[in-house]
C-alpha cells in the first residue's frame, strides 16, 4: 500500500531582511524576498525521506496564500514533492488561525485519503504554531508537535517520534493517520535539483477557492469568520541611547564600565 | 438560519426583497420568508420599516458572552512540579481580574494525577480558586487527554479568559482547546490588558502607537492581547470580540509573579474528569530530562552572550570565563547558533528565549531586531562591539567600541576591584 503524505507549507517574507519605514512605522515589504518557511522545509524533507525509502509514496504539498505562493509550491516539487495544491481566494483573506485551519482542513478533506500530515511547527512571520494542531483538531486526528526524530514501523502504521521539550524530550508512539509538526532539529532539508526544477515547472498547480472547498466565507473562513481580529498594530519604541564609554585603553574602558555598574547598584 | 422574519411584525411590504442582494427572500402568501440563498449579510434588517427581521445569532451571542466569568490560568505542572510560568500567569491573572471587576476571580487550573499538593502554591501566589482535575489517565501530558479535560471544564464552568504558558506543552494544548471550543487564541503574548486606560498607558510608554483614537473612559474589558510578529519587527494587539473564552498563550519570563503569601488558601473545586484510556491516541513511552548543561536563561540575573563577532566557536570559552567570573550564564545570538558554535538552548531572541536579567552583556552581537526582541527589557545592557555603528548600541545602556578579545579579559581582571574603583571615583 502506497503511503499518502500531505505537507502543509507557507510562503513567508524573509524576516531577517525586513525593515521598518521609520516615518510610517510600517513594514517595508518591497524587495523583501519570499521564501519557503523554514520549519515547513523540515516537514517536507521528512516526507521526502520516507519517499526515498518507499518510492511509491505520494507527497502533496498544500498551502493557502496569494497566487504567487505557487512559486513556493514549484520549489517544493523541485525538491521532490509529487503535487502542489494552492488554496487561494479573496474570501480566504484575513483568516486567523481558526479560519485558516478550516480552509486547510477542507483542502485535505477534498484530497481525501492520507496517512501522515507533516507541517512546520510555526511560520516565521506570525510565529503562532497554532495552524498545525488546529488542522488536526478539525480533522479529528491525533498530533505530535515539536518533532525532532521520526521512525516508522514496516507495517506503515506505527510511528515513534521524539518530541522536544524545553528541558529534554519525550518519546511518543502514535499511529496513522496523524499530524506531526517539525522543528529544524528534525533534519536538513535538501536542495532543489535542476531536473526537479525542470519537471516541477511543467506541472499544473490546481487553485481551489472557497466554493471549491465548500467553506462558508461568513462563518468558516476569511476576516469576518475569524474569532480574533487585529485591534491595533505598531512598532516597539526604541530604547533611548545609552552612554558610549570613551577610554584610552581597554583596561580603562573596563574600569569605567564597572564604576558605572557599581553606581547603578546593579553589581 | 441566522436571519429570520418575525411573522407577527411583517406587513408584506416587500422592501426587504428589494434590499436583498442575493434574491434570498421570497413572499409566501403575504409574508416574507428567508430562503437558502441567504448569506446573513444583514442588508435586509435596516431595510425593514417594521423591525420584522432579526439576526438571531447576534442576540444569542450577546447573551452568551455575559455568561462567561473569571480568569483561568492553566497551571502547568510536569512530573508533579509546578512550572515557573504558571506562577507568573497567576500573578498576571490576579492583576487582570481586579481590573475587570471586584467579583472576578483568578483561578488556577491543575490537570494531572495526584497534583492536589500544588494547590497550596497556587493560592500563595495569588489564585482565588483552584480547579482540580485529577485522573490516572492524566498522569503525563497528552494532547488528547488534556484537551478533553480542559474543553469539558470550559464548557461546564464558562471562564471568560483562559491563559496558558507558551511552553512546548501550552502551545500544543491551547490550539486544540481553542479549536474545539470554536474560539480565538492569540499566541505567545508579551502583554495583556483589559482596561482601555491601562492599555493606553502601556502604549504611550512603550510603543509608537497613536492612542488618540482610544477613549480612556471606555468601560469595556475585552482582553487586549499584545504580541510580537515578523520577528519582533511589528507588534500587534489582538482582540476576540465575538466568542468566549478569550484565550492566549503567554511567553514565559515576561509576566510578574506576586510576592507569595505563606499559608494563603482558597476554594478548591474538584472537577469530574471523563477521560478514558481509549480517548488518548498517543502513548508517552518515556520522558527524558536533557543531560546537557541546564541553561536557565529566564532565571539568570546576569547573562553573557556572544554573537557572530566572536569569529569562531572557541570564542565561547572567553564568554564562559566572563560568565563564571560575574556569576552569570552563557547566552548567544541566533547567528552563533546557526553557525554551529553553540547549542540552540543558549539562544536569546525571538526564536530563542526571552530574557530580562539585571545585566546583559552583548559581546560581538550586532543587534538584529529578532535578537533585540528577546533581550531589550533587560535592566542594563552592556554592548561590546568592534563596529561603532552596530544597532546593538542603540539599545545599550553602556557601549564599548573595541575588540572583545581585549576588553573582556580586562573586565574579568577588574571585576573584583569594582568596589574600590567606585570608591576612588567618588572621592
Amino acid at each position: 500500500m502506497a503511503l499518502k503524505i500531505i505537507v502543509c507549507a507557507k510562503q513567508v517574507p524573509d524576516t531577517n531582511e525586513i525593515k521598518i519605514d521609520p516615518v510610517k512605522n510600517t513594514l517595508i515589504r518591497e524587495g523583501v524576498p519570499s521564501i519557503l518557511n523554514h520549519d515547513d522545509a523540515n516537514a517536507l524533507e521528512e516526507a521526502l525521506k520516507i519517499k526515498d525509502m518507499y518510492p511509491d509514496t505520494h507527497i502533496t504539498v498544500i498551502t493557502m496564500g496569494p497566487p504567487q505562493a505557487k512559486d513556493m509550491l514549484i520549489e517544493c516539487m523541485a525538491m521532490g514533492a509529487d503535487e502542489g495544491i494552492l488554496a487561494s481566494d479573496r474570501a480566504l483573506g484575513g483568516s486567523d488561525t481558526w479560519a485558516t485551519s478550516n480552509a486547510l482542513s477542507a483542502v485535505i478533506e477534498k484530497i481525501g485519503e492520507y496517512d501522515i500530515i507533516f507541517a512546520g511547527r510555526q511560520a516565521i512571520d506570525g510565529d503562532t504554531a497554532q495552524v498545525g494542531p488546529q488542522i488536526a483538531e478539525k480533522l479529528g486526528i491525533p498530533q505530535v508537535t515539536y518533532v525532532t526524530e521520526f521512525e516508522m514501523d514496516k507495517n506503515m502504521k506505527d510511528i515513534t517520534v521524539k518530541r522536544a521539550l524545553e528541558d529534554g524530550y519525550e518519546v511518543i508512539k502514535i499511529q496513522t493517520p496523524c499530524m506531526l509538526t517539525a522543528i529544524k532539529e528534525l533534519n536538513n532539508p535538501r536542495y532543489m535539483t535542476v531536473g526537479g526544477i525542470f519537471e516541477a515547472c511543467k506541472k499544473e498547480i490546481p487553485t481551489w477557492g472557497a466554493k471549491d472547498l465548500g467553506v462558508d466565507p461568513v462563518k468558516e473562513v476569511g476576516l469576518d469568520a475569524s474569532p480574533t481580529n487585529v485591534f491595533r498594530s505598531f512598532t516597539p519604541a526604541p530604547k533611548g541611547k545609552g552612554i558610549m564609554i570613551e577610554a584610552d585603553s581597554n583596561q580603562e574602558a573596563a574600569q569605567k564600565l564597572l564604576i558605572n555598574l557599581k553606581a547603578k547598584h546593579v553589581i | 438560519m441566522a436571519i429570520v422574519v418575525i411573522k407577527d411584525k411583517c406587513k408584506g411590504c416587500k422592501l426587504c426583497i428589494k434590499a436583498c442582494p442575493f434574491g434570498a427572500i421570497d413572499m409566501i402568501g403575504k409574508l416574507a420568508e428567508i430562503n437558502e440563498k441567504c448569506t446573513a449579510c444583514k442588508q435586509c434588517i435596516p431595510a425593514c420599516p417594521f423591525d420584522a427581521i432579526e439576526d438571531t445569532e447576534a442576540n444569542a451571542e450577546a447573551v452568551d458572552l455575559s455568561a462567561y466569568k473569571h480568569i483561568w490560568v492553566y497551571a502547568e505542572q510536569r512530573g508533579g512540579k509546578m512550572m515557573n510560568v504558571a506562577l507568573e500567569l497567576i500573578g498576571e491573572g490576579y492583576r487582570l481580574s481586579r481590573e475587570i471587576s471586584d467579583d472576578t476571580k483568578v483561578c488556577a487550573v491543575l490537570v494531572g494525577d495526584k497534583v492536589d499538593h500544588l494547590a497550596k502554591e497556587c493560592f500563595e501566589y495569588g489564585a482565588d480558586a483552584v480547579y482540580l482535575m485529577e485522573d490516572p489517565n492524566l498522569k503525563n501530558f497528552t494532547t488528547d487527554g488534556y484537551t478533553k479535560a480542559m474543553v469539558d471544564a470550559c464548557k461546564e464552568y464558562k471562564p471568560e479568559i483562559v491563559i496558558f504558558g507558551a511552553t512546548h506543552i501550552g502551545r500544543d494544548l491551547a490550539p486544540r482547546v481553542a479549536a474545539r471550543l470554536n474560539t480565538g487564541l492569540t499566541a505567545d503574548c508579551t502583554r495583556l490588558d483589559v482596561r482601555v486606560s491601562t492599555y493606553i498607558d502601556y502604549a504611550k510608554k512603550n510603543t509608537t502607537l497613536d492612542t488618540s483614537s482610544l477613549d480612556e473612559n471606555d468601560p469595556s474589558t475585552g482582553l487586549k492581547q499584545t504580541r510580537p510578529a515578523f520577528g519582533g519587527n511589528l507588534m500587534a494587539t489582538i482582540i476576540c470580540p465575538k466568542t468566549r473564552p478569550q484565550m492566549s498563550t503567554v511567553r514565559p519570563g515576561v509576566m510578574q509573579k506576586r510576592e507569595p503569601v505563606p499559608g494563603a488558601t482558597g476554594e478548591i473545586i474538584k472537577v469530574a474528569v471523563d477521560v478514558k484510556e481509549s480517548d488518548i491516541r498517543t502513548k508517552v513511552v518515556e520522558i527524558v530530562k536533557s543531560a546537557k548543561e541546564l541553561v536557565s536563561l529566564t532565571d539568570a540575573e546576569i547573562i553573557c552572550s556572544g554573537g557572530r563577532g566572536l569569529g569562531d566557536a572557541s570564542g565561547f570559552d572567553l564568554i564562559k570565563k566572563l560568565a563564571d567570573k560575574v556569576g552569570g550564564v552563557v547566552g548567544s545570538s541566533r547567528a552563533a547558533v546557526d553557525s554551529g558554535w553553540i547549542d540552540h538552548s543558549h539562544q536569546v531572541g525571538q526564536t530563542g528565549t526571552t530574557v530580562k536579567p539585571k545585566i546583559y552583556f552583548a559581546c560581538g552581537i550586532s543587534g538584529a531586531i529578532q535578537h533585540l526582541a528577546g533581550m531589550q527589557s533587560s535592566d542594563i545592557i552592556v554592548a561590546i562591539n568592534k563596529d561603532p555603528d552596530a544597532p546593538i548600541f542603540e539599545v545599550a545602556d553602556y557601549g564599548i567600541v573595541g575588540d572583545l578579545y581585549k576588553v573582556i579579559p580586562q573586565i574579568i581582571e577588574e571585576w573584583d576591584n569594582a568596589e574600590k574603583l567606585y570608591d576612588a571615583s567618588t572621592k
